[in-house]
């Protein structure tokens, strides 16, 4: 009936038995008590539930666990620095006040995750672009926004430097 | 520190690292999962079930029908209960219902191991109905021979109010020489709140008692209901109110907490947890009413308003949730913005369909009139070639204006300075001029539209709010309320009040985030707008009681008068403010003084008997391409008078929240249901929520008065900004193509018909003029 795989998660060797129709989803909240990463649709639609697999964001609701399986997978939880330190990342969303109910905020902080990775520069309107599979409700969008122009901003500047930035 | 700045949210790291905790992140391993089972008819009624195969699925614990449950019929609105039974609300449902009156109702409920079993066990449960015809329209409800959707009300009609003032009935005050008539039939759609966490709940049993942990505005109610549906002793009950993913008002209801509740009675006491899917959110919780409103004005050339006249039709759905209270509060509206000279007549209707069921939601009845009220404004200054903005300025609402109905007054106005302020913020005349006589399929507008809204629910219902402070050690302390976080800043802006008003600055102060209601201090919760203002007041109340008992304390330690003594800055003073005793060596003398030990704290009620008027307008600049009708926003402002700013930057972020909210009722979101009503589109594919990509640039400006019954001057913030995007949208589509278009949204479908109707579209689509 189970399955045993091997992923890292959050930088750390794991080894599960999993039900070969379940969800990454649920795999991380249920199993690895990871619950930053939140269920809102369960289809793909509003991703919440986002992750970085291998450095990729992915809907988790709609990923198979068993795809994992060999993978490098982060999530909110995994951006806190060895003391606590919030990375730049969260420090921008929190100064551009784009946080209200907090439940879209993880998987959105993931998707910039993603983004700052590339070393990139994005204009805002590719920003809207690269965003819009993130539904969220009580922002409209705009601090949001303000927040991802600032990292990924600072993150190229960084880079340019090459000094090192970010979470990762 | 304290009023006025814009401090970083009190929650923002737990929710930016992810370790705050939601309702379904604090349940525990072993609960067990709990899946409703829905009628697949809108009209009829449940003869018998078979439950043969369902009972065989491994992993299914219980299931239970509607014959099942107590015979208790419950009021699910969350307003404060009324202890005079004519102003009760509305109790038409049981936990699971036999009658069924929409597509997806509560019928049955499976508790099962897992979400596999439950769900598996919940599609083998077969069903046999007596079924009638779907009504989806009012017109069908009220038409003769209907059926009844509830014995009680056998014409379908929940409630029709009429309202009359002025010297004359409206027919005799319009036909006066003179006068122009404008009318108008205008028609909002069913929308959804799409909170991005959808209902959830888990309850078990505990020392005898049912101990419910939930994602709801109203913990304090939905212990009064979770009593009243299972007929057991409110204090029997207790809620838990971890942090919630959104409510915009639908988490103002009591949805599914009882049947949670009672759910776990039926498995001796072990956890259930109640989670709804996306789909089961749109249809069967609530939905924002779809009204028409039939408007008619009689108004001078100049532009005074003589006579007006409002008969509204509410679509409440299957179940009275809030009642006629949100047509009610939306004729009420009307009646509050403009003056007229003569007569004002008002009708509303609250019909039962077999439609989702409407409820409160942001705005509560506003965005709906506003709408139609704002669209007929403009209607009005285009009938008699007047600037829209100056027919608002010269009716709108003035200083010192009480509501017959109500009396409620305006304490304080900034209204007109909002409307001057977006109308030179947007370039309003040069941009009416240049857009006036525009050819070509993409043409450019500017509309606008002004609203009103009060400050909590004074004195319809009972405003009432306690909050509590207890003194640690080291001079810090909590602070504990009724009043709920849900995402709009409310535990920060508590947390600055309190500072301010003890002397401290924001990091001695300790908002309790969660709601315990076996602890927490008693209010109602989040809806209305009313916390900054009612629950606020109770803040302040409270701290001025603790500050007393600090400087009391004080006094005597420091064997100096009370009255030579302040707090600054976490300090002990004396009144030039010179540093006398730090709090904190004051707290440890207080805890451990051998010779007087006192431990400080302060609990304080409000109850408010006032209310004020919020206002604000919003100005839009759109691009529509006719040809296939589609407005992009190429500009938009919100500017609002909500008193003074608690904390301005949270105070825009929730401006922009709210024009968002706005902007997807203008031109894309819809929840759509077919002829047996049946709805076609409920989840975030189909269903048009703005993304990031669908949203302009939202500005969010103020004009900051101070308003004498807010506790800091402030007042209603919440839900206003959602309300004027619509209309300044569709006045903007007015100006840019001369088209009036008169029901929302403003989408592609519907804008290429009116365009090919009004003869800016040829037949063959192609050629435009």
């Amino acid at each position: 009936m189970l399955e045993i795989i091997r992923m890292q998660v959050n930088g750390k060797p794991v080894e599960l038995a999993v039900d070969p129709r379940e969800s990454l989803l649920d795999t991380l909240r249920d199993r690895l008590g990871l619950t930053s990463v939140k269920r809102g649709c369960e289809v793909g639609e509003c991703g919440a539930c986002t992750v970085l697999v291998d450095g990729h964001a992915v809907d988790s609701c709609i990923y198979l666990t068993l795809w994992a399986d060999g993978r490098r997978v982060l999530t909110t939880e995994g951006l806190l620095g060895p003391n606590g330190e919030l990375s730049p990342i969260q420090q921008a969303f929190i100064e551009e006040a784009a946080v209200q109910c907090g439940f879209c905020t993880p998987g959105l902080i993931m998707t910039a995750v993603e983004l700052v990775g590339t070393g990139r520069r994005y204009t805002r309107q590719e920003l809207r672009k690269l965003i819009s599979g993130h539904l969220c409700r009580c922002t409209g969008y705009q601090n949001i926004l303000n927040a991802m122009e600032r990292i990924v901003e600072e993150a190229y500047q960084a880079a340019q430097r090459g000094e090192p930035w970010g979470p990762l | 520190m304290g009023i006025g700045t814009s401090i970083n949210r009190v929650d923002a790291y737990e929710k930016v690292t992810g370790s705050a905790r939601y309702t379904d992140d604090l349940r525990p391993k072993n609960c067990l999962v709990a899946k409703v089972v829905r009628s697949t008819i809108a009209n009829g009624l449940v003869k018998s079930f078979d439950l043969s195969q369902a009972l065989q699925v491994p992993g299914v614990v219980k299931i239970v029908t509607c014959f099942d449950v107590p015979d208790i019929q419950f009021p699910t609105p969350g307003h404060p209960w009324s202890v005079e039974e004519a102003h009760q609300d509305v109790a038409d449902r049981k936990l699971l219902n036999r009658r069924v009156r929409i597509y997806g109702d509560d019928i049955a409920a499976v508790v099962a191991e897992d979400e596999v079993a439950a769900a598996r066990a919940a599609r083998l449960i077969q069903v046999e109905y007596e079924e009638y015809p779907a009504i989806t329209t009012v017109e069908q409800a009220m038409a003769p021979g209907a059926t009844p959707i509830h014995a009680e009300k056998p014409d379908n009609v929940l409630a029709h109010t009429s309202f009359r003032q002025g010297a004359l009935p409206f027919d005799q005050a319009a036909a006066q020489p003179g006068l122009k008539l404008v009318e108008g039939v205008y028609q909002t759609q069913t929308v959804q709140h799409c909170h991005i966490e959808a209902p959830v709940s888990w309850a078990y049993q505990e020392k005898g008692r049912i101990v419910v942990v939930t994602s709801t505005q109203i913990p304090h109610i939905v212990r009064r209901v979770v009593g009243q549906a299972l007929g057991i002793p409110w204090g029997r009950v207790r809620v838990i109110k971890p942090y919630i993913g959104g409510g915009f008002g639908n988490k103002q209801e009591v949805l599914y907490e009882p049947l949670n509740a009672f759910l776990t009675l039926q498995v001796g006491g072990r956890p259930v947890k109640l989670e709804l899917t996306r789909e089961e959110t749109f249809t069967c919780t609530r939905v924002r009413h779809a009204i028409r409103f039939a408007l008619r004005t009689a108004v001078t050339p100049e532009g005074e308003l003589v006579a007006r006249k409002c008969v509204a039709h509410s679509n409440q759905g299957g179940y009275a949730s809030h009642g006629h209270s949100i047509v009610a509060n939306a004729v009420n509206g009307y009646r509050h913005l403009y003056r007229e000279r003569d007569a004002l007549e008002l009708d509303a209707y609250t019909v039962y369909t077999n439609l989702s069921s409407g409820g409160a939601m942001r705005g509560y009845g506003i965005p709906q009139i506003d709408f139609a009220m704002e669209a007929h404004m403009d209607d009005i200054a285009q009938a008699l070639g007047l600037d829209p903005v100056e027919l608002r300025l010269k009716n709108c609402m003035r200083l010192g204006y009480v509501d017959p109905g109500t009396g409620i007054t305006c304490h304080s106005t900034g209204l007109e300075a909002c409307i001057r302020q977006g109308q030179q913020a947007i370039g309003w005349e040069e941009k009416r001029r240049a857009y006036a006589h525009q050819t070509g399929p993409v043409r450019r507008g500017v509309g606008m539209a002004i609203f009103s809204y009060k400050t909590g629910v004074y004195p319809i219902s009972l405003e009432t709010a306690s909050a509590r402070l207890v003194l640690n050690q080291d001079g810090s302390c909590q602070l504990q309320l009724g009043a709920t976080e849900i995402g709009q800043g409310a535990d920060t802006v508590f947390t600055q009040m309190a500072a301010q008003t003890i002397g401290v600055p924001e990091e001695l102060v300790q908002i309790v985030s969660f709601q315990d209601t076996d602890t927490a201090p008693f209010d109602t919760g989040a809806y209305a707008s009313r916390q900054t203002y009612v629950s606020g007041m109770a803040v302040k109340k409270t701290a001025e009681v603790f500050r007393s008992r600090l400087l009391e304390y004080a006094a005597w330690l420091l064997r100096r008068p009370q009255a030579e003594l302040d707090i600054q800055k976490g300090q002990v003073t004396d009144l030039e403010g010179v540093p006398l005793l730090p709090l904190e060596e004051l707290a440890m003398n207080a805890f451990y003084s051998l010779e007087r030990s006192v431990h400080i704290t302060a609990e304080e009620t409000y109850h408010c008997k006032q209310n004020t008027f919020a206002f604000g307008a919003c100005f839009a600049e759109v691009e529509v391409d006719i040809p296939v009708g589609k407005v992009q926003v190429l500009n938009i402002l919100n500017v609002h008078d909500s008193g003074v700013l608690i904390n301005p930057k949270l105070a825009e972020a929730q401006v922009h929240g709210g024009m968002s909210m706005g902007l997807g009722y203008a031109l894309s979101e819809q929840l759509l249901f077919d002829q047996n009503a049946r709805p076609l589109n409920g989840n975030f594919l189909d269903y048009k929520l703005p993304t990031a990509l669908d949203t302009p640039e939202l500005q969010a400006q103020f004009v900051q008065t101070w308003d004498p019954t807010g506790p800091y001057g402030n007042k209603a913030l919440g839900e206003p900004p959602a309300i004027p995007p619509a209309p300044a949208i569709r006045n903007a589509v007015l100006h840019a193509t001369g088209v009036a278009v008169n029901s929302l949204p403003l989408n592609p479908q519907k804008l290429v018909e009116q365009f090919m109707a009004a003869g800016l579209i040829s037949e063959g689509g192609t050629e435009h003029v």
